[in-house]
């Protein structure tokens, strides 16, 4: 069974229809990625499955739950994180503070020390910066900050948008490793990318988003493979 | 030694003012709103004190009742009035405070009248010492200020809801995200101000004893100023911004050939530092974002 499962999925802003009945799954242990240019309804696939802003039609289930009227809070106490589009790190409190946020939906406590060593095992930037005012970080940082505070809730899925975005080569090289890391140790990932290229390369599935639609879908390789891809979002 | 008392006396009228700046600036912080009502609700607070003391005859319980009734009354307000408007332009949001302020003033003259009520809640007397004279309220007021400030800052800073406040302020999507209940952090934001705005309504009572439908409205608009002078959005800068505030009136009251122009001098120090710092003296700037 799916873990996530978006069927039919229409989401509009005023008169302007972002999401056209969009379905995709992502199964247990998987990474799946959105790819699409700017503009397609990455973004906000992504806000809608998880609540932020409202569908006007189709059903989101998520480990066997119907979520699509749910809001967005509760959706998080069920094991699901994001990391938004920008980061959206809170600027103003201490990066300790802001992986404290992270635990938010975490009522017991006694995990808390357990999942800060965790994340500062996998990030050793942030054990360093940890009582560094967050909006000081650099934009790689950032993004480490942002990702250590999605898994501070030691979410099932982990939702990532345009983690890339903005970043030099060689972060972007260090960010998609992580990501697989992370989807090594058991957490399921529904990434959104503009790198097409990295991005199907660490994707078991994909789907190409294009203006509110999905217009192909298939392995990472699969995907990469296809003349289609090849030439809208691989530049070959 | 006179010049003391006038500070003492300043910084009373401060923390006063500062207790209701703290409700504008944590509600603006959080909710992006501007809760126009507020001032009113000290009005209410100051009837519910009314009301408690010829009921019971007991200061104690009739304040600790008008504090919950404010408390009450907040949440009410944000549930019926402003709730159904979260999304909506900020500018219907205003006209629905304003309508509520109205609302509550008219209310009251409607149950109490519109002739002043005289509420003396407790003679207290004066305490002397080292030269001083300094009525007991004030040292009442102050004392209750310092204590409340101090456990607002804690509280906000150490517990967990008051960590969720400031991540909403920040950002009320990544907050969500975080697994916050935006709606209950805005109610308990609402909560406090309109808590803080009982004790406001017993320092002003027990300052001058007229209480009428709009003790809170002139308060309310210098409290108001006294956030924005002090940065609105953020605590301290409420409590510096009413501090300030309240210093500058009771030093300007005691300046005969000023004295007249104490409100006009409250705000052109509000337009001065608003020309110097457009955000307020502890004001961000908030970066925005393209």
């Amino acid at each position: 069974m799916a873990l996530l499962e978006v069927k039919d999925l229409e989401v509009s802003y005023g008169v302007i229809q972002a999401l056209k009945g969009i379905s995709f799954e992502v199964k247990e242990g998987e990474i799946v990625t959105l790819i699409g240019a700017n503009g397609a309804g990455k973004t906000t696939t992504m806000q809608s499955v998880i609540g932020l802003i409202p569908s006007r039609h189709g059903t989101v289930t998520y480990d066997g739950q119907d979520i699509t009227k749910m809001p967005c809070h509760k959706i998080v106490h069920l094991g699901m994180s994001q990391v938004p589009e920008g980061r959206r790190i809170f600027q103003e409190l201490t990066v300790y503070e802001n992986l404290l946020m992270g635990a938010y939906s975490r009522k017991k406590e006694d995990t808390f020390k357990e999942d800060l060593e965790n994340v500062y095992k996998r990030f050793p930037r942030l054990a360093e910066r940890s009582n560094q005012i967050a909006g000081t970080l650099s934009g790689g940082e950032q993004q480490m900050l942002a990702m250590g505070r999605a898994l501070m809730s030691r979410p099932k899925l982990l939702m990532l948008d345009e983690p890339s975005m903005g970043l030099s080569p060689l972060l972007v090289d260090e960010v998609f490793d992580i990501i697989k890391d992370i989807n090594k140790d058991g957490t399921t990932i529904l990434l959104v990318e503009q790198n097409a290229g990295k991005s199907l390369a660490i994707s078991d599935r994909a789907y190409v988003l294009e203006t509110g639609s999905i217009v192909l879908s298939g392995t990472g390789a699969e995907l990469a493979a296809s003349e289609e891809v090849k030439k809208a979002y691989l530049g070959v | 030694m006179e010049f003391i008392e006038t500070l003492i006396n300043g910084l009373s009228i401060g923390s006063t003012y500062a207790m209701i700046a703290l409700g504008y600036t944590m509600v603006y912080g959080i909710a992006k709103m501007l809760n126009f009502a507020h001032g009113d609700v000290i009005m209410v607070g100051g009837y519910m004190i009314y009301v408690g003391l010829t009921v019971s005859g007991n200061p104690i319980i009739s304040f600790l009742a008008a504090v919950l009734c404010c408390i009450v009354l907040g949440i009410t307000i944000e549930k019926v009035a402003y709730r159904p408007l979260r999304g909506a332009s900020p500018l219907a949001v205003l006209i629905t405070a304003i309508g509520v302020s109205y609302l509550l003033q008219s209310s009251a003259q409607m149950i109490f009248g519109s002739a002043p009520k005289m509420v003396t809640i407790a003679d207290l007397g004066n305490l002397k010492f080292a030269g001083l004279s300094i009525p007991v309220y004030i040292i009442v007021t102050l004392g209750c200020s310092v204590v409340i400030m101090t456990a607002l800052s804690l509280f906000v800073k150490y517990t967990r809801t008051g960590r969720a406040m400031i991540a909403v302020s920040e950002d009320k999507g990544a907050a969500q995200l975080m697994g916050i209940n935006v709606n209950r952090i805005i109610m308990i934001t609402f909560a406090i101000g309109s808590g803080l705005a009982a004790f406001a309504g017993l320092f002003m009572l027990m300052k001058s004893p007229s209480l009428s439908n709009t003790l809170g409205a002139m308060p309310g608009i210098k409290a108001f100023t006294a956030a924005v002078i002090g940065g609105i959005g953020s605590i301290p800068g409420a409590m510096l911004g009413g501090i300030l505030m309240g210093v500058v009136e009771a030093i300007s009251l005691t300046v005969p050939p000023v004295a007249p122009y104490t409100d006009a001098i409250e705000f052109i120090i509000l337009i001065i530092i608003l020309l110097v710092r457009p955000t307020g003296i502890l004001g961000k700037k908030r970066r925005e974002k393209v």
